[in-house]
């Protein structure tokens, strides 16, 4: 699935009607450049769930958590991370859970520990706007990505 | 009253000695930046040992500068959080451990009061109530602060914190880590006004902060040029004055809502000389009273941890035997000692 995202109103939508077709236990990956729009996927993702605060950047603290009021949705980033293996000084298996969402941002650098994605994002920039490509990589990640491709 | 310092919340391991009367006896900072500088940001489990390595040692060179030995310590502060928990718990470790068998009191610090108030460590410190912008890697906030411990936050950045901005567009312009001090460096090469960023967010009310559109701002501006070292400072510039004026509107327009005269300014990102250049002009101008903590004590160290611990303790604080970090801490949960 690829798709043209002319503005943020475009990618904030798009993550909406992603985000609702998502059910718990669900692994995406982001992939992009820095400024590629990442992390306001996943803020318009937290708006359709009906979040109205703040979406920090987790660059600093390498994972951020929204309670939602069904589960919780969880949102790394691993930009910083220089072995993979710190994921498990982090307690990463912990937060793969049937009850969470999981974001997960530069997931590159966290090659051989990750589980395989359900879904993949990649977000990259033509000008000021996005064009996002989906893909899945799991039977389950197939299923979401033709209901979401129907609307 | 001796009190030991500790800060271990991020990629700089900070130790020093404060004493109640005679002010801060010593300092010592051992920073990590070199290790990280090749991964372009804080390798967090690396910050971990590295603390644990290099804390004890500093803690010895610590006393021996203030010319006291450990048995003179009446308290140990430590930073229990914001940060990174492995590193926070390092620092905590150390001191809770060491305050247990010297059978002294320890107390936790919040990384941001120990920013706000490292300023009052300086002669002629400000007088409260204040208000405070704290501008680091991590955070970026606006504080109204009545006394130790009363805080009210007015507003924060909704998104990159000005210190990750800074850090992310050095990134993208291919210079090192970390980003402020490269961008402030190039940007002097620049031509002012060749290009010209948007201040985000300066032309609605409210005193929230959003960087993260800078950064499409600066590839697409990037993008346009053919790259060369002139166009990079060029941008460098566009994007320092964009960001500075952003944190002075909106610390102006802070004072004005709550008629406070006195403007604190700490964190990594207050040592950045354009900033503190124009924050100066515009308390000449305003009437304003503008503070600044010393250049090496803008970053983390331990000498505000020292200084804060020491106000509570001084109140009577004292931890449980417990082992406190918390990686997310709000500061408006603090209550005065």
């Amino acid at each position: 699935m690829n798709l043209f995202l002319p503005d943020e109103s475009a990618t904030l939508e798009f993550a909406g009607r992603v985000f609702q077709a998502l059910p718990s236990g669900c692994l995406v990956f982001l992939r992009g450049n820095l400024g590629a729009g990442k992390t306001t996927f996943v803020r318009g993702c937290l708006r359709a769930a009906g979040f109205s605060g703040a979406v920090k950047s987790p660059t600093f603290t390498l994972v951020e958590e929204y309670t939602l009021p069904d589960r919780s949705l969880f949102h790394f980033d691993l930009y910083r991370l220089n072995d993979p293996e710190e994921l498990e000084w982090m307690g990463i298996r912990d937060y793969f859970r049937s009850d969470t969402i999981c974001f997960v941002e530069w997931p590159e650098r966290g090659a051989g520990l990750l589980p395989e994605a359900d879904l993949e994002i990649r977000l990259t920039l033509e000008k000021t706007a996005r064009r996002a490509e989906v893909s899945a990589h799991t039977e389950k990640g197939r299923e979401l990505l033709a209901q979401i491709a129907m609307g | 009253m001796y009190v030991l310092g500790i800060e271990t919340s991020c990629d700089e391991t900070g130790v020093a000695i404060f004493h109640s009367q005679q002010g801060l006896l010593s300092h010592h900072l051992y920073s990590q930046v070199k290790t990280h500088a090749d991964y372009g940001g804080v390798v967090p489990e690396l910050a971990s040992r590295d603390h644990v390595k290099k804390l004890i040692p500093l803690i010895s060179r610590a006393l021996s500068a203030a010319g006291i030995d450990k048995y003179r310590v009446d308290g140990i502060a430590y930073t229990a959080g914001p940060g990174l928990i492995g590193a926070l718990l390092a620092g905590a470790a150390v001191a809770r451990s060491l305050a247990w068998a010297l059978g002294i009191p320890s107390v936790a610090v919040h990384h941001m009061e120990g920013h706000l108030l490292a300023p009052l460590l300086e002669p002629d410190p400000p007088e409260f109530p204040f208000i405070a912008l704290l501008v680091s890697g991590g955070h970026t906030q606006l504080v109204e602060v009545e006394a130790i411990g009363r805080y009210k936050i007015l507003g924060e950045s909704l998104d990159d914190a000005a210190g990750e901005a800074f850090d992310k567009t050095a990134k993208m312009l291919g210079l090192g880590y970390p980003g402020g001090p490269e961008i402030g460096r190039l940007a002097d090469e620049g031509l002012a006004g060749r290009f010209v960023f948007p201040r985000p967010m300066t032309d609605r009310p409210g005193l929230n902060f959003s960087f993260s559109g800078l950064k499409t701002h600066t590839l697409t501006t990037l993008a346009a040029t053919s790259s060369t070292r002139q166009d990079k400072a060029d941008i460098a510039a566009a994007f320092q004055e964009a960001v500075v004026d952003t944190l002075l509107i909106k610390s102006q327009r802070a004072l004005e809502e709550t008629g406070l005269v006195r403007l604190v300014v700490a964190g990594g990102v207050s040592a950045n000389r354009r900033m503190r250049k124009k924050l100066h002009e515009m308390g000449r101008e305003k009437g304003y009273r503008i503070y600044f903590p010393r250049l090496e004590f803008c970053g983390d160290n331990g000498a505000m941890i020292a200084y804060a611990g020491c106000q509570r303790l001084l109140a009577g604080h004292a931890e449980p035997l417990e082992i406190r970090a918390r990686p997310r801490w709000p500061l408006s949960d603090l209550l005065p000692p």
